[in-house]
C-alpha cells in the first residue's frame, strides 16, 4: 500500500533523513518513533505530498507521488488522510463548516445529505451537538476528535496520525486509542507517528525507530516488548534520544 | 570569503532576490489558477466587504482632511499673490492625479495589508495553511486570489469616493475659510478636471491593489515559526507594499503621461 524507498530529506544545509525505506502493508498499522527532531513528522508531512523528497520514492498503492505537482496530489489527498498534531482546524468556521469543507469541496452532495453525515460522524466521535460551536470554545481533545471526523469525512483509504495523543488527558487518549483501533478494524492502513508508547503498543502492529536520519529498528510490535537490550528499549525508557 | 558573503550589502541583495523570486512565483500561480475553477466567489465577496466597506470610514477621514488641508494650505499660499481663486483648480488636480489614489492606497496598505499578512501568517503557524492543501484544495486559489481579486476591485472604488470627498473636504474649506462661493467652487472643478486627470489618477489604482494584496499575502504565506514571525511578516507587508505604492507612482505616473502625450 505505502512504500517508502532511499528518502532523503534536507532543510537548507541541515540533513533530516540520509536514506530512510520502509513499507506498509494493506490494513496495517505502523509506529514512527524517534527522539524529538528526528524528523517523523517530516516523513509522514511527505506521505501526502505536504514536504518533497529530495531523492527517493514514495509509493502508495504504486504511484510514486514525490514526484508529482500539487495539483497531481489531489487524488492522492483523497485516498490519504492526514490528522493533524493540534487538529488544525478553520479556526473562521464552526465545527459543522470544517467537517463540510471536505464535502463541499469533493463531493456534490446537497446540504442535507451533507448535515446528516456530519450528525453521525460527530455522533461516532463523541461530539454530539458542538456543531454550531468554534474551534476555539473546544477542549484539546475534543478539537483533536473533530480533526480525526474532519480527515475521515471523504473515507480515505489511508490515515498518517501526527502525535495523535500529544497533550491528552487519560480519558481522551483512550477515546483516540479506541477510534484508531476501530478504524484498524475496519482495514484501514494507518502509520501513527507519536510519542506515546502505551498508545504505540496498543495500536500498531509494526514499528520503526528512527534515529540519525536512518531507520534504526523496524519490526513488530511484540519484537520491540521482548527485547531488553536493544536501541529501542534504551530509547523508550529514557537511556536513548 | 565568508566574511564577504555575510557582509550586510550581501545579504541585503540575497533577500532582495529571493523576495522578488517569490513574489514572481506567486504572481505565476496567481495567473495560471486565476481561470481555472473551481471560482471561490462567495470567499471573493467576503474579502470584498472586508476590504471595502471596513476600510471605508478610514478612507472617508483621510480622503477629507487631505481636502480640506490642501484647500487651506494652497488658499493661504496664494492669497499672498491674489491667486486664491486658482484653489479649485489646484486641490482638484492634485487630488484625482495624484493624493486621492497615493493616500487611499496607502491606508489601505496599512490596513489590508497588515491584515492579509497576520491571518494567513496565524494560518501557517495553526497549520490551517497544510489542512487546506492535506484536504485537496489549494490555498493559492481559497486563501490569495479572493484576497487579491478582492483589493483589485475595492480599492478602485475607494479611490472613486476618496477623489468626491476630498473634493468636497476642498469644497468645505473654501467656503468657510477662504470665502469662495461654492457654485464657483464646482464650476472651476468642472470646467478644469478633464477625463485624462481623472484616469491618469485612477487608472494607477488597479497597479497599486496589485502591489498591496500580492507581497502581502507572499508575507504571510512564508512565515515558518511561531507567532513572532507572524508579527515581522505583518510589518514587512505593510512596509513593502507602501514602498510598492510610492515608488510605483512614480513610474506609474510616467507611463500614463506618456499615454497622454501619444493620444
Amino acid at each position: 500500500m505505502i512504500e517508502v524507498k532511499n528518502f532523503r530529506k534536507s532543510f537548507g544545509k541541515k540533513l533530516i533523513h540520509a536514506d530512510v525505506s520502509f513499507n506498509v502493508k494493506k490494513g496495517e498499522c505502523m509506529g514512527l518513533i524517534g527522539g524529538s527532531g528526528a524528523g517523523k513528522s517530516v516523513i509522514l508531512r511527505s506521505l501526502i505530498g505536504l514536504e518533497k523528497p529530495d531523492s527517493g520514492e514514495i509509493l502508495i498503492d504504486g504511484e510514486n507521488i514525490a514526484k508529482l505537482r500539487e495539483n497531481q496530489l489531489v487524488s492522492i489527498r483523497k485516498k490519504v488522510a492526514y490528522v493533524f498534531q493540534g487538529g488544525a482546524l478553520f479556526d473562521s468556521m464552526t465545527v459543522f463548516e470544517n467537517l463540510a469543507y471536505p464535502l463541499k469541496e469533493h463531493t456534490q452532495l446537497n446540504e442535507s445529505e451533507m448535515r446528516s453525515m456530519i450528525i453521525t460522524q460527530l455522533g461516532e466521535f463523541g461530539l454530539a451537538n458542538s456543531e454550531h460551536l468554534f474551534p476555539g470554545n473546544l477542549s484539546g481533545g475534543m478539537q483533536k476528535r473533530v480533526g480525526l471526523a474532519r480527515a475521515l469525512m471523504m473515507h480515505p483509504q489511508v490515515v498518517l496520525y501526527d502525535e495523535p495523543t500529544a497533550g491528552l488527558d487519560p480519558y481522551n487518549t483512550k477515546k483516540i486509542q479506541e477510534h484508531i483501533l476501530k478504524l484498524k478494524a475496519q482495514g484501514m492502513t494507518s502509520i501513527l507517528v507519536t510519542h506515546d508508547m502505551p498508545t504505540a503498543f496498543a495500536v500498531c502492529d509494526r514499528m520503526c525507530f528512527l534515529l540519525h536520519g536512518k531507520i534504526e529498528f523496524q519490526g513488530k510490535v511484540e519484537e520491540i516488548q521482548e527485547d531488553k537490550t536493544g536501541i529501542v528499549h534504551k530509547f523508550i525508557n529514557g537511556e536513548e534520544h | 570569503m565568508e566574511l564577504i558573503l555575510n557582509s550586510p550589502l550581501i545579504l541585503f541583495f540575497h533577500e532582495m532576490v529571493y523576495f522578488f523570486g517569490g513574489i514572481g512565483v506567486l504572481s505565476y500561480q496567481i495567473i495560471r489558477d486565476l481561470f481555472k475553477g473551481p471560482f471561490y466567489w462567495r470567499l471573493t465577496l467576503d474579502q470584498v466587504f472586508h476590504v471595502g466597506n471596513r476600510s471605508l470610514p478610514l478612507i472617508v477621514i483621510t480622503a477629507i482632511s487631505t481636502g480640506m488641508v490642501m484647500s487651506l494650505q494652497f488658499g493661504l499660499g496664494l492669497e499672498k499673490f491674489g491667486g486664491k481663486l486658482y484653489v479649485p483648480k489646484l486641490v482638484s488636480i492634485t487630488v484625482l492625479r495624484e493624493m486621492g489614489p497615493v493616500f487611499t492606497s496607502l491606508m489601505v496598505a496599512a490596513r489590508v495589508g497588515a491584515g492579509f499578512a497576520s491571518e494567513i501568517g496565524s494560518m501557517v503557524v495553526t497549520q490551517q495553511i497544510d489542512a487546506i492543501r492535506a484536504l485537496g484544495t489549494s490555498p493559492i486559489k481559497k486563501i490569495v486570489i479572493p484576497r487579491v481579486l478582492a483589493t483589485f476591485i475595492s480599492l478602485p472604488i475607494l479611490v472613486a469616493l476618496s477623489n468626491l470627498i476630498s473634493n468636497f473636504g476642498g469644497l468645505l474649506v473654501g467656503y468657510s475659510e477662504l470665502k469662495l462661493d461654492p457654485n464657483f467652487y464646482i464650476l472651476k472643478i468642472l470646467t478644469t478636471v478633464t477625463l485624462t486627470d481623472y484616469f491618469s489618477g485612477f487608472g494607477k489604482s488597479f497597479f497599486f491593489a496589485i502591489f498591496i494584496a500580492v507581497p502581502s499575502c507572499y508575507f504571510g504565506l512564508t512565515v515558518k515559526n511561531g507567532t513572532k514571525e507572524v508579527g515581522i511578516a505583518t510589518t514587512k507587508a505593510v512596509v513593502v507594499s507602501s514602498i510598492l505604492v510610492l515608488v510605483g507612482d512614480f513610474f506609474l505616473s510616467k507611463l500614463f503621461w506618456i499615454l497622454e502625450k501619444m493620444t
